[in-house]
């Protein structure tokens, strides 16, 4: 029984909101990444992208509740979602017409086009407060709890609950989903190989007659689809306020810097570790320890290595650790 | 030149006498921040007072009142300062009700009030720092100390049975403060804090913190925080967790919001937050629902008070100047005098300028103790099927 309640205890503050969380941080890495791979540097419009991808789907879904369209018992912002990727990818298309292509055909330093990011960044952040304000905002609808506490304790009798939240399943499998069509497209389309090597090598996807305007637009497009349907997943989840996606910036870049940048396998690893540190870091173990141990064993005070104020210097930490000693990250992808 | 801006100095100097039977009154709270939906309110009720003493005429052979507002933001200290700033050397106020939370309060107060010698009264700078500060006389509240607020939630706790509690507070003086004293108090009088651990405002995420509260257990957890912020942010992730059941609430939380947001979730849940019961907050809710505005709102009875205890100070000093009147505030608020309750400013107005000597009760039954700071009556709060309920006063 003690057993039992020690893995409820772990698998509802730790592993759940965790595997939760790095999905999320997965999907914007791999935007991240992309773009990175692709058009040789930092996107850090790229949470400010997931903002306002979000703040559209929004926008989208209470026209979608006006109009009483739902999906019954999963929320209706899934059903916006395509719709907000279309506008996105319009967004950021513009954007690269009329900021990034200059300094593409200049062959600007990347550091040049990381600047004219931060620049797109404060834009963008400017007009999704335009759009739907710096307040939070709640938009699940349909089933809440797969499983709910009050439920659960009933059921099982154990002293420790487990809640699964609804939004949270969405999340992980959506991510699924969206990785494995990622890869698919990268893998076995003519154009996801013509953008890998793209990637490798220009100069020679050139010469072999590869468009570069093509495959720009496409991984534009891609990134506007994985920025918006990680916001959306993070806002369902959580809560949208626009704040909140520039402070994601930071665990996003350190997930995708960490599994290597460039690298779509590490990006999603870097989500998880980055999700995992964080929760686990943070997480007082003491109860879990009491109910392991052996008779009145349990520990009075804090088992926590850090308090909780602390979580962001987690992806902090771990970046540096990553960039001292293995600057191309994990899975071996381009040093920064 | 020189004599054009010769004549336009004069003119400036002329205009500034001509204008000396208006007083202007700063309004500094948070119209913007983590306590934004009590703003309105608060706001309200200090001119509501402000209304009434300039619709009188009385005041100073017939002063108008003008309110100034200002943005304390309630959590950013420089925009406090800057804001207050602002009022004292452009708008020239000749008295402050504000700041709102304690943090921005004593920066504003040392920083610009206690130079330009300004008397400011909070109606909710609740944090016990302010007790003891070094303020040239120039600093009031007619909320009380939150070293009082401790031992009174300590009281409503032991009451319902419960002696093992989770603390969590808004980082800051306020949530700090509060947390320190309840605990402090809750100690003394036997029972146990399992954890006393900080959260920050603004983030969408609390599964973290919530987590740490859990492990350390606790029948109910105190949650010191804004209703708008972190605050509903934790219940928000306790609840769904299934981290604890029962929560207590002190000031910064109990409002209409929580009820809006958690319904019947947080049954069996309570708290309280510094009102009294009487005459004094019948007639004042009354008032406040024929201007226009809810007067049950937290603090915004305080605010009344702290506006209508400068103008009372002002009439007993005969002086609309803070470095005069201030040394008349505790007289006008405590006794000896006539009892003065809302809507009778006039009256009180009257009995001052015959020589008399006037006891504001106000809407809070004011009585300023210490170095000036209210004694403080608490409402206790109970919810019950998703309906906030006024259990009693303490």
């Amino acid at each position: 029984m003690d057993f039992l309640n020690a893995i409820v205890a772990l698998m509802n503050y730790v592993i759940i909101p965790a595997s939760s969380y790095g999905a999320q941080l997965a999907l914007g890495a791999l935007g991240v990444t992309l773009i990175y791979g692709i058009l040789r540097f930092s996107n850090f419009a790229h949470g400010d992208t997931m903002a306002f991808g979000s703040g559209i789907t929004i926008l989208l879904t209470w026209g979608l509740q006006a109009l009483g369209v739902g999906l019954g018992q999963l929320p209706t912002a899934l059903l916006a979602l395509p719709f907000g990727i279309a506008l996105t990818a319009a967004l950021v298309l513009v954007t690269d017409r009329a900021v990034y292509r200059f300094y593409r055909k200049k062959k600007s330093a990347p550091v040049i086009l990381v600047m004219a990011s931060v620049g797109v960044m404060f834009i963008m952040n400017g007009i999704t407060r335009f759009m739907i304000g710096v307040d939070e905002i709640r938009f699940d609808d349909g089933l809440r709890f797969i499983i709910s506490a009050k439920e659960f304790k009933a059921a099982t009798g154990l002293d420790e609950a487990l809640a699964l939240r609804s939004t949270q399943v969405i999340t992980v499998v959506t991510a699924l989903l969206v990785v494995w069509a990622l890869f698919w497209f990268l893998n076995r389309t003519r154009t996801g190989k013509s953008m890998r090597a793209f990637s490798d090598n220009e100069d020679l996807a050139l010469l072999s007659g590869i468009n570069p305007e093509k495959v720009v637009a496409v991984t534009w497009i891609l990134a506007a689809a994985l920025a918006t349907t990680a916001g959306t997943l993070y806002g369902l989840d959580k809560a949208f306020k626009a704040f909140n996606y520039f402070q994601l910036l930071l665990p996003i870049f350190a997930a995708a810097i960490v599994g290597g940048l460039g690298n779509p396998l590490g990006a999603i690893a870097g989500g998880f570790i980055i999700a995992f540190s964080e929760v686990a870091v943070t997480y007082d173990f003491r109860k879990v320890v009491g109910y392991l141990m052996p008779g009145d064993w349990s520990p009075d005070g804090p088992i926590q290595l850090l308090s909780t104020e602390y979580k962001f210097a987690v992806s902090f930490a771990i970046l540096i650790i990553v960039l001292l000693f293995k600057p191309t990250g994990l899975f071996k992808g381009k040093s920064v | 030149m020189k004599k054009l801006l010769l004549a336009s100095a004069a003119t400036a100097l002329i205009a500034g006498a001509a204008s000396a039977e208006e007083i202007k009154l700063g309004v500094s709270v948070g119209f913007t921040g983590p306590l934004e939906s009590l703003a309105g309110p608060m706001a309200a009720g200090a001119e509501l007072a402000m209304k009434e003493v300039s619709d009188s005429g009385k005041l100073l052979g017939g002063a108008t009142i003008t309110p100034v507002r200002a943005d304390s933001t309630c959590i950013d200290a420089a925009a406090a300062t800057a804001a207050v700033e602002r009022i004292i050397t452009t708008d020239r106020v000749s008295g402050i009700v504000g700041g709102m939370c304690s943090g921005e309060t004593i920066a504003s107060l040392q920083n610009v009030a206690m130079p330009n010698g300004v008397v400011m009264i909070s109606p909710s700078a609740t944090s016990p720092a302010l007790s003891t500060l070094e303020d040239n006389g120039l600093f009031f509240r007619t909320s009380p100390s939150d070293a009082r607020q401790g031992v009174v939630m300590t009281d409503i706790i032991m009451a319902h049975g419960i002696n093992e509690v989770a603390v969590t507070y808004t980082n800051n003086d306020y949530g700090k403060g509060l947390a320190d004293s309840f605990q402090a108090a809750f100690e003394a009088a036997g029972g146990k804090v399992t954890v006393n651990s900080a959260h920050d405002d603004g983030k969408a995420d609390y599964s973290a913190e919530v987590g740490a509260l859990a492990a350390a257990g606790g029948a109910a957890l105190v949650v010191v925080g804004y209703v708008d912020q972190g605050g509903s942010g934790i219940v928000r992730g306790a609840i769904d967790a299934g981290a604890f059941d029962t929560f207590v609430f002190p000031d910064g939380m109990v409002s209409q919001a929580l009820e809006d947001k958690f319904g019947a979730e947080i049954d069996g849940s309570f708290g309280q937050n510094p009102a009294s019961a009487g005459e004094g907050r019948d007639i004042y809710v009354a008032m406040a629902t024929a201007a226009g505005y809810d007067g049950t709102s937290a603090f915004a009875a305080e605010s009344y008070d702290a506006a209508a205890l400068i103008m009372l100070a002002m009439a007993a000093a005969g002086s609309a100047d803070p470095k005069v009147y201030k040394d008349k505030v505790m007289d006008v608020a405590n006794a000896p005098g006539e009892k003065i309750l809302p809507g009778e400013l006039a009256k009180a107005l009257d009995i001052i300028a015959a020589g008399g000597d006037v006891d504001y009760v106000g809407a809070t039954a004011v009585e300023l103790i210490g170095a000036g700071e209210s004694s403080g009556t608490y409402r206790e709060v109970a919810f019950k099927d998703g309906k906030m309920e006024v259990v009693g006063y303490r």
